[in-house]
């Protein structure tokens, strides 16, 4: 059995046996592995806690058939404040059920894992809205996946611009040319909010979405875009408290 | 495959976590050549259980009557609750022969990822508890896992709005074990939860 080296974030684990687990890792390198963590939740496990969800570790796994098998693990960071307050672990666990959609096996993948540590960090920081961090991270990962948004041009002819029209099937913003007849303007605060969370610093989100009800308008429309563009609703989506 | 009994058995103790086809089959032939009376007890003991027990009306607890055995044991102080995910963290807690207050059993945890929120829970049933009884202390004692913790974190929020004093179990190092050995985060709260000696 071939032995490497990786460093990943632990998305999700799976209870298997009595005392293993099934782990879902986003590593830079092979993409997602998915290994088993043997007596990992056995009280003294040499493992302890450095292998639960959102955790970014070192890992050396042996090449299994089917499943990989951690052989050793180093924590780089816990994130354990992200995992111990209600709000920013629910966030946390949509970030991870998103990658976990994107990412594919065996596919180099060292832009997903720095956004996911990106967008962890920044929930570790205890945002005033923890949700409009969660929004930003969703649209910088549509973008990552190739889904990218057009908030400051028409999607359909590419006449730059804050068009209010929002097309999710189009992919971005729609100038009055191109938008349906019919379609309803979005306020043109929402259009702005939405363009600085796919752009501006994680730090700066705060401001610009102080306003409650343009909070709420573009994270029902990142979600709406995400669903269509991933194919299924994210299921933690439900439990973020807004 | 075998003849229909045998195969009967075989299907359904292959239904069983755990059990795969092959173990199925040994634990059918174990089966087939115990004495009736052995078998007749196991089968008296499947039905029993779905028959005779349910939930405690009180703290949830899986109970013969309506109130479980510690619910209805007047020497257990009714002002301490302690608040649990499943009826088998009971049963730990009860071996520790640390804790003489109440129960509280959750029926699982708060776990985002596979769409299980708060309403999936016995919350109102703790709430109202908390409102009936004279509670004065609510100890939470979810895993220490992302589930247990964002349960114990989404409580303690909760609870704290009511003004009982909310508490979260001790998590550090296991006895027996050595120091050099323990992970940062197990480690890092071992020492934020230092007592003087």
């Amino acid at each position: 059995m071939a032995l490497y080296r990786e460093q990943g974030i632990v998305l999700r684990t799976y209870k298997l046996g009595e005392t293993d687990r099934i782990l879902s890792l986003l590593t830079p390198g092979r993409g997602k592995v998915r290994a088993v963590a043997k007596g990992v939740r056995r009280p003294g496990s040499r493992f302890g806690g450095r292998l639960e969800p959102y955790s970014h570790v070192d890992l050396q796994l042996y090449e299994g058939r089917n499943l990989d098998i951690v052989a050793q693990a180093e924590l780089i960071t816990s994130f354990t404040a992200v995992r111990e307050d209600f709000a920013l672990s629910a966030c946390a666990a949509v970030m991870v059920e998103a990658a976990d959609r994107v990412a594919q096996e065996q596919e180099r993948s060292t832009r997903l894992v720095l956004l996911v540590l990106d967008g962890l960090r920044a929930l570790a920081r205890h945002p005033e809205y923890p949700g409009v961090v969660l929004d930003a991270y969703l649209l910088r990962l549509a973008s990552l996946a190739g889904y990218h948004p057009d908030l400051e041009a028409c999607a359909g002819c590419g006449v730059p611009g804050r068009h209010r029209v929002f097309s999710i099937a189009a992919g971005g913003i729609l100038c009055r040319a191109c938008a349906p007849t019919g379609s309803r303007p979005l306020d043109a605060g929402v259009v702005a909010l939405l363009a600085a969370l796919a752009g501006r610093d994680w730090d700066a989100l705060a401001v610009a979405a102080a306003e409650p009800r343009l909070r709420r308008a573009a994270s029902a429309l990142v979600n709406s875009f995400l669903t269509y563009h991933l194919g299924q609703p994210l299921r933690a989506w439900q439990l973020v408290p807004r | 495959m075998y003849e229909g009994p045998v195969q009967d058995l075989v299907e359904e103790l292959g239904r069983l976590p755990g059990v795969g086809p092959k173990s199925a089959q040994r634990l059918a032939f174990h089966l087939l050549t115990v004495d009736s009376a052995d078998a007749e007890r196991l089968a008296a003991s499947i039905l029993a259980v779905k028959e005779r027990v349910r939930f405690c009306v009180r703290c949830c607890n899986v109970s013969e009557f309506d109130e479980c055995r510690v619910c209805r044991d007047p020497r257990r102080d009714p002002r301490v609750l302690c608040v649990v995910e499943e009826p088998r963290d009971v049963v730990a807690l009860e071996r520790t022969g640390e804790f003489r207050g109440r129960y509280h059993v959750l029926g699982g945890a708060i776990s985002p990822i596979d769409g299980v929120g708060p309403d999936d829970l016995n919350i109102k049933p703790l709430l109202a508890r908390l409102a009936d009884e004279d509670v004065a202390e609510v100890v939470l004692a979810t895993n220490p896992n992302v589930e247990g913790e964002a349960t114990a974190s989404y409580l303690g929020r909760l609870l704290k709005t009511l003004g009982v004093r909310v508490s979260r179990i001790a998590s550090g190092l296991p006895v027996g074990g050595d120091l050099e050995y323990a992970d940062e985060v197990t480690l890092g709260r071992a020492f934020a939860g230092r007592r003087e000696v």
